[in-house]
């Protein structure tokens, strides 16, 4: 198929159009089009993956055609193994959403379902966007419908909480337009493999790198712009949580990989010691935050902050540990092997993925107690296991996941960012394994206080187990969780030689004079 | 011979997981049918591969089954490695897993979660068969965290009991400090030698010698006791051991299998595995020593002071694995894999046979409520008695071969502090009769102490919890004496272990070592023997003879019996300063930090100030044409005057 991005695209953003149109008052058949365009479109972004050829870094699929001539910006798509997995992640993501949200959501059911159709097109866009001013429409535009999600169907303080994700984003992508504008001026070009060409000198590319950094970090979150993603994650629905973490955390961490990275190296590499210890600030002093929660959510979304903090260390740990000598040769630094910089980016690339299935899982966890009980503190249940066991074996298994037992995706990414940290540093290492045992705490504590324990409210012990439809979502999750940690080679493989190709690129400067 | 060793594996986790699936469905019956057969064919052909390999030479396989990641020139796969320290922990591991399967039909019987706990057992014997087959450190890893979780499910199997679920936790959390270290040391393998491969690892190991880390120490020692930290964490070896007696608030099966007889000897086994690295610093092995000798000692003592019967087996557990440890600090490896084997036969059999007089009273667990059982319960008295007479090292039996060659290697071994580390060992024997004995007699011996209306119905448990027991009986006994001289002087173990010639211990054991039988004869003029004797008839006097004397003592030395009730302060000192302290700390980077600085100052402060801005300029738009044109031409002048001087007037020019 040429024009299998463009499908992903449209297909559901159009769908979700259509599904506006169904109209609110005819939600069965708004929910049963919603959830067919949403398995179309995971059937069809599978595609991507078996056609995908391992062997090459150039982009795949790619669809070009010009936009607006004027500025010489294109309509251009193309992915390559760095993107792939994350429109996977992204197709597969809105179909639990669309699901879990099936007798749920009794308010404008048509509406719902439209805003995650829609977000799911926008997003797919900016994994596949290879030109910058098409990436930015996609990436501004994916705030309105999780502006809408959340404003519409939050919680009680929901539109303070709305306002402030929207704003902290905003604010954060608008020096990211200005850099764009700044390299288009420069080379004028908007196309991203442009910019990866242009030549910047350090000052340069030191505020393009800020400017970016803003955005991306506003984004995945980390310390210390993390503050609007909790407030965002307590108010948002199940559905609006699920895709912020799962996906739209994403979107910051893939920008590094496709923007800071390549686009400024010199800085990334100058920088590089800066995001290193915001990364383990994120680790360890999030940790201990998220260990004092008493609401849910929010203890699950400290720590995604925590576990997001993995993606940034795993990339930004590569420039302590390679280097490029005068004459183009990788060297390592302290006798470092080229495959620690390997496990730095690729571990990163494996937590986005993991975090995508454990936070979902979650959040859906969460969201499950919540349906019943409408509560998300953690003092209104204990003793969970005793009326739904079924439940509770899911919850543990994804607990577990999420303090990286071996087995699961979650110790992975984890397992691997270590490994390669300790190359760099051994002091990096240190404080990033310290979610071993901060993750657990904080993790297995709240399993202790929700799941075991005798039961104290009355109104636990009426629960009704998980029904088959949560039990399929949780289900699914579960076997995605596990095989990822019992075979993630699968994944390595496709993003391996994108990767060695970033790797190539964040080493070599683009400092004029000194190419 | 891959697919023995495959069967072997999944087994047990075929079973769990069809069992942990349709549990109810299957029902009672048919659930502890199909995981006690899983069990039972890996014990059958784990004795296959024990034969092929110890008892044939076999040669070692070593082979990967699946890629597990591939990057770059890194390959890490899962695969296995078996040669006869393999083989040996495989038919450990499978008989005390399969004697406990049997035994938990009766254990369970009444539980509600009797499928679920099925489930679970096996899943651990699939966790701990993944652990010991490993051929590198990712596996490894697995399988050691794998072990960890189904632990901490199984303590708190009883998830209504707080106590269970806070021990489970604690249990957890604790292993994970150990694997922390772990974690790093299995980094610093990876950095050194570019692999995870335990073969591959091992063939270079001379490339990291005369490497330093961090300003001065040598990597190896690092590298070392990082990995001996994860050992530490599963093996309870002080600081670490505080999970330990919490853990029996698990049924009592896992007790036997998980916190006795298996899974807290994956610390001696991997220290074992990678003897190749710890040979190369002294340093290291010199604090694998000591540690293991202040586990031993002390940690014996606390068992005197303990009255439920669980928890004294559980520290004298915790001493038996410092006995261990001890061993391997000297180099005496195969002595310490010996004392294991012994270990986990008569432990499991004297927790199982707690366990049967657990179920006889009703789960009543104070040994001060019992006392004369033996003529109700002669089965589990006369396999208890000989538990205990291996434990304490009577000679002849298992525990009396594996123990006295652990003094004596300890006795050989010249590393810094070995005649501290041989006093500690030599005290413990003291201490361990003492404590087995006590155990034995308040229970068995003297008048009974149980309630009259439990006293009517008692008798001996059935027969699925008699057979286990007398069939660990045997190796109970035989096993020190029957292995002893292939074990530790015949090479059974040459092929996995390496030891540097210059710590030497075990080779002056086996210069003095003439036959199993020459050794029980000898016995009466060792000190290990009269100290035995000494904790036995102590032990008598105290309990059976003047248990008015053992008031006394008390009364007397309050201060020591105030710190031994205590637990020398560990629980209090975690409780106060990474409990209470971690909430603290979370609290105040909570609340100060994140809400009150970034949040409140920073975030809501700029859309304050940007209220506040607004409010203040809003005068300025009046709506007066006239008001707008002087600031217009204030504005223009101002700018125009910046321009002039800026271009030092040369606009005039």
């Amino acid at each position: 198929m040429d024009s299998l991005l463009s499908i992903l695209i449209w297909l559901p953003i159009l769908g979700g159009g259509a599904v506006l149109l169904i109209g609110n008052e005819r939600s069965s058949t708004a929910k049963w089009a919603s959830a067919v365009i949403s398995v179309l479109v995971f059937i069809l972004s599978i595609n991507l993956f078996l056609d995908f050829d391992t062997s090459t870094s150039a982009m795949q699929f790619v669809e070009k055609m010009s936009w607006i001539s004027q500025f010489n910006i294109f309509y251009h798509l193309g992915v390559d193994g760095i993107s792939m997995p994350l429109i996977i992640l992204t197709t597969f993501s809105t179909i639990l959403v669309i699901i879990a949200g099936w007798e749920v959501i009794q308010n404008r059911v048509a509406d719902y379902m439209a805003a995650f159709l829609m977000m799911e097109g926008i997003i797919i866009g900016v994994f596949s966007a290879m030109d910058s001013m098409l990436y930015y429409v996609f990436w501004e535009a994916s705030l309105i419908p999780m502006l809408l999600i959340i404003g519409v169907w939050g919680g009680q303080n929901r539109v303070y909480a709305a306002i402030k994700f929207f704003l902290y984003t905003f604010l954060g992508s608008v020096f990211m337009l200005v850099s764009l504008i700044y390299m288009y001026n420069l080379g004028g070009s908007f196309a991203i493999s442009d910019m990866h060409a242009l030549p910047l000198t350090l000052v340069q590319q030191g505020w393009i790198f800020w400017a970016f950094f803003l955005a991306f970090a506003v984004k995945v979150p980390m310390f210390p712009v993390h503050t609007w993603l909790p407030d965002a994650h307590v108010q948002a629905p199940t559905g609006g949580s699920v895709i912020l973490a799962a996906i739209m955390l994403k979107m910051g961490g893939y920008g590094f990989f496709r923007f800071s990275l390549p686009i400024t190296p010199d800085a990334s590499s100058y920088f590089a010691f800066v995001v290193i210890v915001l990364s383990l600030i994120a680790i360890v002093y999030i940790g201990f935050v998220a260990l004092v929660q008493k609401d849910m959510k929010k203890l699950i979304a400290y720590s995604s902050i925590s576990h997001m903090g993995f993606v940034t260390l795993g990339v930004f740990a590569l420039f302590s540990i390679m280097k490029m000598d005068s004459s183009g040769e990788l060297i390592s630094i302290a006798g470092a092997s080229i495959e620690s910089a390997y496990l730095g980016l690729e571990g990163a690339m494996i937590q986005m993925v993991s975090h995508g299935f454990i936070s979902a899982a979650m959040f859906l966890v969460v969201g499950v107690l919540y349906d019943r009980l409408h509560s998300r503190e953690i003092s209104t249940y204990g003793g969970v296991v005793n009326s739904m066991p079924k439940f509770t074996g899911f919850a543990v298994l994804f607990a577990m996941a999420n303090a990286g037992l071996p087995g699961t995706s979650g110790f992975v990414g984890e397992f691997m960012v270590i490994l390669g940290a300790l190359q760099a540093n051994f002091w990096y290492a240190f404080l990033a394994a310290m979610t071993l045992i901060v993750g657990a705490a904080y993790t297995l504590w709240m399993v202790k206080r929700v799941f075991w324990g005798p039961v104290i409210n009355p109104e636990v012990s009426k629960l009704n187990d998980i029904n088959a439809r949560e039990f399929g979502i949780l289900a699914v999750l579960a076997v995605a969780v596990l095989w990822m940690g019992i075979y993630p080679q699968p994944v390595i493989e496709v993003m391996h030689v994108s990767i060695a190709n970033l790797l190539e690129q964040a080493l070599t400067t683009k400092i004029p004079g000194m190419l | 011979m891959l697919n023995i060793y495959l069967t072997i594996v999944l087994a047990p986790l075929i079973g769990s997981v069809l069992v942990g699936l349709a549990g109810n469905r299957l029902g009672r019956k048919l659930s502890h049918s199909i995981t006690i057969l899983g069990v039972a064919v890996s014990t059958v052909l784990s004795l296959y591969v024990f034969n092929h390999h110890v008892l044939n030479n076999g040669d070692v396989f070593n082979q990967n089954i699946y890629t597990w990641m591939q990057i770059g020139g890194l390959n890490i796969s899962v695969g296995f490695l078996v040669d006869n320290l393999t083989s040996v922990m495989l038919v450990v591991v499978s008989f005390v897993s399969l004697m406990v399967h049997i035994y938990t039909i009766g254990y369970m019987h009444e539980d509600k979660g009797y499928t679920k706990f099925f489930s679970y057992i096996s899943l651990f014997t699939f966790a701990m068969f993944t652990l010991v087959i490993s051929n590198n450190f990712m596996q490894l890893f697995f399988g050691w965290e794998a072990v960890g979780l189904v632990s901490y499910l199984l303590i708190g199997f009883w998830h209504h009991k707080e106590s269970a679920i806070e021990a489970n936790l604690k249990a957890f959390l604790v292993n994970r400090v150990g694997d922390f270290g772990f974690l790093l040391g299995i980094a610093f393998v990876l950095m050194f030698f570019g692999t995870l491969d335990y073969a591959e690892a091992f063939s270079q190991k001379d490339q990291i010698i005369g490497q330093t880390l961090f300003g001065g120490f040598s990597a190896i020692t690092v590298v070392c006791l990082l990995l001996f930290v994860g050992a530490m964490g599963k093996s309870a070896q002080v600081p670490l051991h505080v999970w330990l007696p919490g853990s029996m608030e698990g049924p009592t099966p896992i007790s036997a299998l998980i916190h006795a007889a298996t899974m807290v000897t994956a610390g001696i086994f991997m220290v074992s595995r990678m003897s190749p690295l710890f040979e190369l610093s002294d340093v290291a092995l010199t604090v694998v020593m000591i540690i293991g000798a202040v586990t031993a000692l002390f940690m014996g003592l606390l068992g005197i002071v303990q009255n439920d019967i669980k928890r004294v087996v559980a520290y004298s557990t915790l001493s038996q694995l410092g006995y261990m440890t001890v061993a391997l600090g000297v180099s005496a490896y195969s002595v310490a894999i010996f004392h294991l084997m012994t270990h986990a036969f008569f432990k499991a059999l004297l927790f199982l046979a707690a366990g049967s007089v657990i179920v006889a009273l009703h789960h009543e667990q104070d040994i001060r409520k019992m006392g004369g059982l033996r003529k109700k319960m002669p089965i589990t008295y006369i396999t208890s008695l000989l538990g205990t007479l291996a434990l304490i090292g009577f000679p002849g039996f298992a525990g009396f071969y594996s123990k006295d060659m652990i003094i004596e290697a300890v006795h050989y071994s010249d590393l810094p502090f070995a005649g501290w580390a041989y006093l500690a060992v030599l005290v413990g024997v003291f201490i361990t009769a003492f404590y087995s004995l006590r155990l034995l007699f308040l229970v068995f011996h003297g008048e009974s102490r149980v309630d009259s209306h439990t006293e009517e119905h008692l008798h001996e448990t059935g027969s699925s919890i008699t057979v286990p027991l007398i069939l660990l009986a045997f190796p109970s006994v035989v096993i020190g004496y029957l292995t002893i001289e292939p074990m530790l002087f015949g090479g059974w173990l040459d092929n996995a272990i390496t030891i540097d010639p210059s710590h030497h211990a075990l080779a002056e054991l086996k210069d003095h070592f003439y036959s199993a039988f020459a050794l029980l004869t000898h016995s009466v003029v060792t000190p290990p023997f009269w100290m035995m004797v000494g904790g036995a008839v102590s032990a008598w006097v105290f309990c059976l003879y003047r248990p008015d004397w053992a008031d006394q003592i008390q009364s007397r030395f309050k201060r020591t019996n105030y710190v031994l009730n205590s637990l020398y302060g560990f629980d209090r000192l975690n409780d106060i300063v990474f409990v209470k302290g971690s909430v603290k700390l979370g609290n105040l980077l909570w609340k100060i930090s994140d809400m009150t600085l970034i949040d409140k100052v920073i975030v809501n402060g700029s859309a304050k100030l940007a209220r506040y801005l607004g409010v203040l300029i809003r005068p300025v738009q009046t709506g007066y044409v006239y008001h707008y044109a002087f600031f217009m031409i204030v504005s223009l002048m101002l700018v125009l005057g910046w321009v002039l001087i800026a271009s030092d007037y040369s606009f005039f020019s």
